[in-house]
């Protein structure tokens, strides 16, 4: 009973929202709901013989229009249309424009008159493709690839390809970022978990510290730092190292995006692993030297083992959150650091294709979800320990 | 005073330079450098036997122990292994055996590969590395136990595995820190005859740290008791018991009943006290200061006599019965004697003893060398 509100909690926080996500990714009822007459017929017309549909058709077509834009809904189909076939948005605003005077039949001619596109199959074609009420379209267009209008599934062409690349960059980025966390933050957990209580101590509160600024602080810093009249490449300059005028480009770019969120999630690798580490008595090391083990090698075979359940943790941890993470790779990554959740916000707010930045999500949760299943299934996720 | 130079002589004698296979020579111990935890440490350890370290907590034995293995380091002196200074040696190198308290199995290793550690550390072939666990394994009755993790073995069993891993590359030198400390009493007691059976087969050396002193008494050769770092005595398990040199000894091993008073005259065998209650009483002259320095009395509860002839006995005198406890092969008799009530007598179930009864008065008495005549404890 007790555990009630935090159910609910859950079920509105978490699961609602991935629900919702999930669904629209392959909701598809715009059309149908905006232009319920004409699509209602268009389902009985046969494409695959290049004649433009009935005169019926276009008179439905015009009474849709006609209510659509009473209700101001016709630019939305316009819009949803728009991202299958460029140029659908104008037809529709125009058209709306013009059916106010089409009071009497026949309706065919009088609409290829005010659009000629009217009188082009293909027009029709994609109205056709969007009568199913679930697409696989937004999936598709996550991955690079589009729906011809015969039914074919193609790979779009090199120039317009985005998502596959980004995913990549995205997997790779984290990758990278995972593992320097890991090469920089297991001698800080080993050091804290070897080091009387007092020093172990201050170096936690600076391993901490971090957490206690605030992110966009912490971001802007490194902007500081690492610009091209910043405080590292003056550095560099004064000591020589890089004339002045071929200062090296840190920041705006992979190489910024990668040491701003390697510092970012350090804390996230170093906690696990210290808490893994704290666990493992001094005497397993010192047992592996008393029976003839060269120190590295005890430490290799005896305790290093030990840390793998922090090891795990910690890169799982950091891995899904440098793979979902926006703030600091919009702030620095420029264009060569950004990572998918940053094509995600911009479907969110700027091009509201929200179908698409559903579909993105929920190929990103699959790769979370693939990835933590790999990852019980070779390590046991029982072995993590978080603290 | 002369028995003590007696046993130091003994013991170079039994454990001199040539065969001596551990030796301390003047080590000392600070950690930080202020307050010295190891003082002055002189030991030698015979090839092939059972020296015990028992002390109170704190006391230095850990320390010793960790001097020997090559963890810590002598601040001062030198320890020799086999004749040849160790100070420089890096622990790996030392090839000395090792059980630790909480066992330090390796617990992402099976019993079988936590026994071939040090041997494939040593580049042993396969063949040969398998023969010897289970050789091993026998050696500790846990043959079908190879494929098993620590985590699924009881604490005895462990144990065992622990003791196991540590001889299995046939280390001359054992170390052992209160290795059973976790044990059930029970279980305890079996590992003690199993360790000292195993002792005695291998003939190797073991240095083994308890704070329990039955452990002690039951395993050793010879015992050397701590207090403060400084070995207090180095003796048989017999002589500690029956012969402490010390009033730390005295208290420490065993039930001791302490009197005190002041010396009054000193002969070579004999010397005359006055106890702080009055009484004249007779006692073997251990460790004292001469004429009119304070003393305590250490005798054995079992070496006291009740009612006993005037020839038995060197010393008599009168107590007052207070509390009597019932063990079965013996009453434990607590008595007020010279202006103590923790007189504590043992009296053999042998025959009926009417005049035992809380309030009587009793005539008690003891030899002349069961009671002797040592320092006053530090603090009492
Ligand atoms: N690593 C250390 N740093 C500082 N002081 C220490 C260290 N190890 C032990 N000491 C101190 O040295 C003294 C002796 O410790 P040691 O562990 O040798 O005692 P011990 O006889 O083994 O006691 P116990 O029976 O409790 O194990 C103690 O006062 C202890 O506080
Ligand atoms: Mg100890």
């Amino acid at each position: 009973m007790l555990v009630g509100p935090l159910f609910l909690f859950i079920l509105f926080t978490f699961f609602i929202p991935i629900g919702d996500m999930l669904f629209r990714s392959v909701e598809n009822s715009i059309v149908t709901d905006i232009l319920p007459r004409s699509t209602k017929l268009l389902a009985d017309w046969d494409s695959t013989t290049n004649e433009l549909p009935s005169e019926a058709v276009f008179a439905a077509m015009v009474a849709d229009i006609k209510e659509g834009r009473k209700a101001r809904t016709i630019t939305r189909v316009g819009q949803r249309l728009n991202y299958e076939a460029p140029g659908m948005s104008s037809l529709f605003r125009s058209s709306a424009r013009k059916t106010k005077r089409m009071k009497e039949g026949p309706y065919k001619p009088a609409l290829i008159k005010a659009h000629k596109r009217w009188g082009k199959v293909e027009t029709w074609k994609v109205i056709k493709q969007f009568i199913p009420k679930y697409t696989a379209g937004y999936f598709l267009a996550a991955v690079d690839a589009k729906q011809e209008l015969n039914g074919d599934i193609v790979r779009l062409g090199d120039e317009k390809r985005i998502y596959i690349d980004l995913f990549w960059r995205t997997l790779r980025l984290s990758l990278i970022i995972t593992a320097l966390t890991l090469i920089l933050g297991f001698p800080i957990a080993y050091l804290m978990a070897i080091l009387p209580t007092k020093s172990s101590n201050l170096l936690l509160i600076f391993v901490l510290l971090p957490f206690w600024t605030s992110l966009l602080v912490r971001t802007t810093a490194w902007i500081a730092l690492l610009q091209q009249q910043g405080v590292i490449n003056e550095l560099l300059v004064f000591v020589g190292l890089v004339g002045t005028d071929n200062r090296p480009q840190m920041i705006h770019n992979e190489f910024g995006a990668i040491v701003a969120m390697t510092h970012i999630l350090l804390p996230f690798m170093v906690l696990p692993l210290f808490s893994v580490m704290k666990t493992i008595p001094k005497s397993y090391v010192r047992a592996a030297v008393s029976l003839g083990a060269h120190p590295w090698a005890a430490f290799w075979k005896v305790y290093f083992p030990g840390t793998i359940p922090g090891i795990g943790a910690g890169a799982i941890l950091v891995f899904i959150l440098a793979i979902g993470y926006y703030i600091t790779p919009e702030l620095v990554g420029g264009t060569t650091g950004t990572f998918i959740s940053n094509r995600i916000a911009h479907h969110i707010s700027s091009s509201l294709n929200w179908g698409l930045a559903a579909a993105l999500g929920v190929i990103l949760l699959g790769i979370v979800v693939a990835l933590y299943l790999l990852y019980d299934k070779i390590v046991g996720i029982d072995n993590m320990k978080l603290g | 005073m002369a028995e003590n130079a007696r046993q130091a002589g003994a013991s170079s004698d039994s454990a001199g330079p040539s065969e001596a296979l551990v030796r301390f020579a003047e080590v000392q111990k600070s950690y930080d450098g202020i307050s010295l935890v190891v003082k002055n440490l002189n030991l030698s350890i015979a090839d092939g036997e059972f020296l015990t370290m028992l002390g109170p907590s704190g006391s230095g034995k850990t320390t010793c122990l960790m001097m020997l293995a090559g963890f810590e380091t002598a601040t001062h002196g030198h320890i020799y292994l086999d004749g040849v200074p160790i100070n420089n040696v890096p622990p790996h190198k030392r090839d000395i055996g090792m059980v630790f308290q909480n066992y330090a199995l390796f617990p992402h290793m099976t019993v079988a590969e936590n026994l071939a550690f040090p041997l494939k550390v040593r580049k042993m072939g396969a063949a040969k590395v398998e023969e010897r666990v289970n050789r091993a394994l026998d050696m500790v009755q846990l043959g079908t136990f190879g494929g098993r993790r620590p985590g699924q073995l009881s604490g005895g069993q462990q144990q065992r595995v622990a003791v196991a891993r540590a001889l299995v590359f046939d280390p001359k030198l054992v170390l052992m820190d209160e290795p059973l400390g976790a044990l059930d009493k029970q279980l305890r007691e079996q590992m003690q005859y199993e360790i000292k059976h195993i002792h005695e087969r291998l003939g190797i050396t073991v240095v083994y740290v308890t704070h329990d002193q039955s452990e002690a008494l039951t395993m050793s050769n010879r015992i050397a008791v701590f207090n403060d770092g400084i070995i207090q005595q180095l003796a048989p398990p017999s002589d500690l018991y029956e012969r402490p040199d010390n009033s730390f000894v005295a208290q420490f091993i065993g039930e001791n009943n302490k009197l005190t008073g002041k010396v009054t005259e000193v002969n070579v065998n004999a010397c005359g006290v006055t106890l702080d209650s009055g009484e004249q009483v007779k006692a073997l002259p251990v460790k004292i200061n001469g004429v009119n320095s304070p003393t305590m009395l250490s005798l054995r509860p079992e070496r006291v006599l009740l009612n006993p002839n005037e020839s038995e006995c060197d010393t008599t005198v009168l107590g007052t019965v207070e509390e009597l406890i019932y063990l079965g092969d013996h009453i434990r008799t607590r008595m007020s004697v010279c202006g103590r009530d923790d007189f504590i007598v043992k009296v053999p179930n042998a025959t009926e003893r009417s005049e035992l009864q809380p309030g009587n008065a009793v005539q008690i008495g003891w030899k002349l060398e069961d009671c002797r005549a040592l320092d006053l404890p530090a603090t009492d």
